[in-house]
C-alpha cells in the first residue's frame, strides 16, 4: 500500500467551497528513461484519481507520465451534507488504493 | 582610511580569537567565511515554489517517507523481536533533539558517526537485525522519521572533546581543493554563495534540512547522496555512502551550521 | 547515440573497462551537443499537442479566454513545476466547467492530465505538479456546459541545474 496524505476539513458549513488536497507516494516512471544497460524502463504510473462524496463523483483525473513523481492534486468541492469522501488512486496495472475521510456539514 | 588605522581595524576581530587561545591554551574554533548573522538555510535559496511546497506538510512529498518511517518505527524486527518503539516508545518525546546532536563521538563506535549510522548501530545491537543498506528506502524513512521529531530546533554539535580530530578533518576537506575542476567547497558555499550558477544561487552548503525530498532525484535522499553529487560535480571520485571523510565532513557542516532550524524533511531543487 | 557500424570511443571487448575522467568527460560532452532529435527521438512537437487537442474538440472551434495558468515563468526544475489552472466559471448547475485538459507542445507526449469536474465541484480550479522536459508552452483546454471550449496557455522556461549530478 502507497502512503497517502489526504487534507480534508472536520467541519464545514453547508455550501461551503472546499479545498482538497492529496498527495500519494509512486514514482511515476516515464517509459522514456533507461537503465544503466541502455534497456528502456516501461513506463508504470497512477493513470487515474476519482474522488466521491457519499458515491457521488465530484472529480477525477486522468493522468499521464508527465505528472510529476508522488502525485499531487487539489480540487475544490462544495460542502452539501455530512457525509464520507472517498478517494481512489488506480495503476497502469489495475491496482488501486483508496482512502476515506468523514466530513461534518452544519 | 590611512594604512596603519586600517590595518588595527582589520584586525581588531581577531584579537579576541588570539587572545583566547593564548590564554585558554585551548583551540578556538576556527573562523568560517560566513557571519553568524549571515547564516542561512538552504531554504532561503530556493524558488518560492519550492519552499512552498516544504511549508506545506501535505504538499511535501517528503512526509510520505515520515508516515513510513513511522511505519516501520512500530515494526518488530531482528532476533530480539523488539521494535524501535519497544525500547524508546513515542518518537516524538524520546527522538526529541537527537538529530540535533548528530553526527557525534560514539563510545561503542570509536569515532563519530552520523544519524543513520546511530539507526543501524541500534538496529544490530539491540534488535539483533541485519543494517540497513545506505540509501535504502527503509533507512531513509526511520531517518527521516526520527530527524523530523526534532524539526525546529537548532543545531548544536560538539565538536571539542575526543569528536575534535573528526572536525578538524571535516573542515580540512571542506577547505581542500578536489577533483579535475579542483575546487574546494569553501570557494563555492562561502565565497559565493547567493550567486547566481547557470539556474541556481549557490546556497551556503548547510545539511539542517536532511534527508531531503529533492526534485532532481524525485525522491528523498540523504546527505552523503548530496555529497557525492557534490563530488562529482566538481569532477571527483565520489566516496562511497558512510564514508568517515563524509561523516567527517558532515559534523563540520553541522557545526557551520549551528543553531539553524531542522527543517527535515526538506524540498530542495 | 552512435551510428551503425560506429565504433565506440571505448572499447567494450576488453575484459574490463575502466573510463578515464577525460573519456567520461568527452563522451558526457558529445551527448550534450547532439541535436535533440538524435538524442530523443520520441520527442513531441506543437502539432502532436494540436492532434491532443482536436481529440477533445473534434470540430468545436478553440476560444482563447476563461483559463488561467499558474505557473512559474522560470522553473528551478524540470521534474517538478507547480501548476494551478482555474477556470472563471460561476460553477452552477446551468452554467460550469465539465472539464479542464492540460496539453505539453515538448514533452515527449501530450497529454498532461484531463480533470472532470462536476458542478458540486464550486470553483473550478485544480493545482498539480508537472514535468516538463525543456522550456515550453503549456496549453489548457476548458470543456464548459454550453458545449464551448476555451483555452489559456503560459511559457515556462527550465533552467539546468548548476552541477550535473550523477
Amino acid at each position: 500500500m502507497a502512503k497517502a496524505l489526504i487534507r480534508v476539513p472536520a467541519e464545514a458549513k453547508k455550501g461551503e467551497v472546499l479545498e482538497i488536497k492529496t498527495l500519494i507516494s509512486h514514482p511515476m516512471e516515464t517509459g522514456q528513461r533507461r537503465d544503466e544497460m541502455g534497456r528502456p524502463i516501461p513506463r508504470d504510473i497512477i493513470n487515474r484519481f476519482v474522488c466521491t462524496y457519499n458515491g457521488e463523483e465530484v472529480f477525477r483525473a486522468d493522468l499521464f507520465p508527465a505528472i510529476a513523481a508522488n502525485p499531487f492534486l487539489a480540487f475544490f468541492t462544495v460542502a452539501t451534507e455530512s457525509g464520507e469522501l472517498v478517494f481512489r488512486w488506480t495503476d497502469d496495472h489495475g491496482n488501486t488504493q483508496t482512502e476515506t475521510a468523514r466530513i461534518t456539514v452544519v | 582610511m590611512s594604512g596603519p588605522r586600517r590595518f588595527s581595524l582589520l584586525a581588531a576581530p581577531f584579537l579576541p580569537l588570539l587572545l583566547a587561545v593564548a590564554v585558554s591554551g585551548q583551540h578556538a574554533d576556527p573562523p568560517t567565511g560566513i557571519r553568524p548573522e549571515d547564516t542561512r538555510s538552504g531554504y532561503h535559496f530556493q524558488s518560492r515554489e519550492t519552499q512552498a511546497m516544504q511549508d506545506d506538510d501535505l504538499a511535501n512529498p517528503g512526509f510520505l517517507w515520515v508516515l513510513k518511517g513511522e511505519d516501520l518505527w512500530r515494526k518488530a524486527a531482528g532476533a530480539a523481536g523488539k521494535s524501535c518503539a519497544s525500547c524508546h516508545q513515542d518518537a516524538a518525546t524520546s527522538m526529541k533533539g537527537v538529530a540535533a546532536r548528530y553526527p557525534a563521538f560514539d563510545a561503542r563506535a570509536g569515532r563519530v558517526i552520523n544519524l543513520e549510522q546511530r539507526i543501524n548501530q541500534c538496529r544490530v545491537d539491540h534488535q539483533q537485525a541485519s543494517p540497513f543498506l545506505f540509501e535504502s528506502e527503509d533507512l531513509l524513512a526511520l531517518t527521516v522519521y526520527v530527524a523530523h521529531q526534532s524539526r525546529g530546533m537548532p543545531m548544536q554539535v560538539t565538536t571539542d572533546g575526543p569528536a575534535r580530530p573528526f572536525f578538524t578533518a571535516g573542515r580540512n576537506f571542506f577547505l581542500t581543493r578536489q577533483g579535475q575542476l579542483n575546487l574546494a567547497c569553501k570557494q563555492c558555499h562561502e565565497d559565493q554563495w547567493g550567486k547566481q550558477l547557470r539556474g541556481d544561487r549557490i546556497s551556503q552548503g548547510h545539511g539542517n534540512a536532511y534527508p531531503i525530498y529533492r526534485l532532481e532525484w524525485q525522491t528523498v535522499g540523504s546527505l552523503h547522496r548530496r555529497l557525492r553529487s557534490c563530488s562529482i560535480g566538481v569532477r571527483a571520485e565520489p566516496y562511497p555512502y558512510g564514508a568517515q571523510e563524509y561523516v567527517n565532513l558532515e559534523l563540520f557542516l553541522a557545526w557551520r551550521a549551528r543553531g539553524l532550524p531542522i527543517e527535515t524533511p526538506g524540498v530542495r531543487r | 547515440m552512435l551510428a551503425r557500424g560506429e565504433k565506440p570511443v571505448f572499447d567494450l571487448s576488453k575484459p574490463t573497462v575502466r573510463l578515464t575522467r577525460r573519456q567520461f568527460v568527452a563522451a558526457t560532452i558529445l551527448g550534450l551537443t547532439l541535436p535533440p532529435t538524435l538524442r530523443h527521438p520520441a520527442e513531441a512537437s506543437p502539432e502532436d499537442a494540436a492532434a491532443a487537442m482536436k481529440a477533445i474538440l473534434g470540430d468545436a472551434p478553440l476560444r482563447v479566454g476563461k483559463v488561467t495558468l499558474d505557473i512559474p515563468p522560470i522553473a528551478e526544475n524540470g521534474n517538478s513545476v507547480p501548476l494551478t489552472v482555474s477556470v472563471d466559471s460561476p460553477m452552477t448547475l446551468a452554467e460550469h466547467v465539465r472539464s479542464i485538459h492540460i496539453f505539453s507542445e515538448e514533452n515527449p507526449l501530450p497529454n498532461v492530465a484531463h480533470f472532470t469536474l462536476s458542478p458540486r465541484a464550486g470553483k473550478a480550479q485544480v493545482t498539480t505538479r508537472i514535468r516538463l522536459f525543456k522550456s515550453q508552452k503549456i496549453v489548457a483546454v476548458a470543456a464548459l456546459s454550453d458545449g464551448s471550449f476555451w483555452s489559456g496557455s503560459a511559457e515556462v522556461v527550465i533552467t539546468l541545474a548548476a552541477c550535473i549530478e550523477e
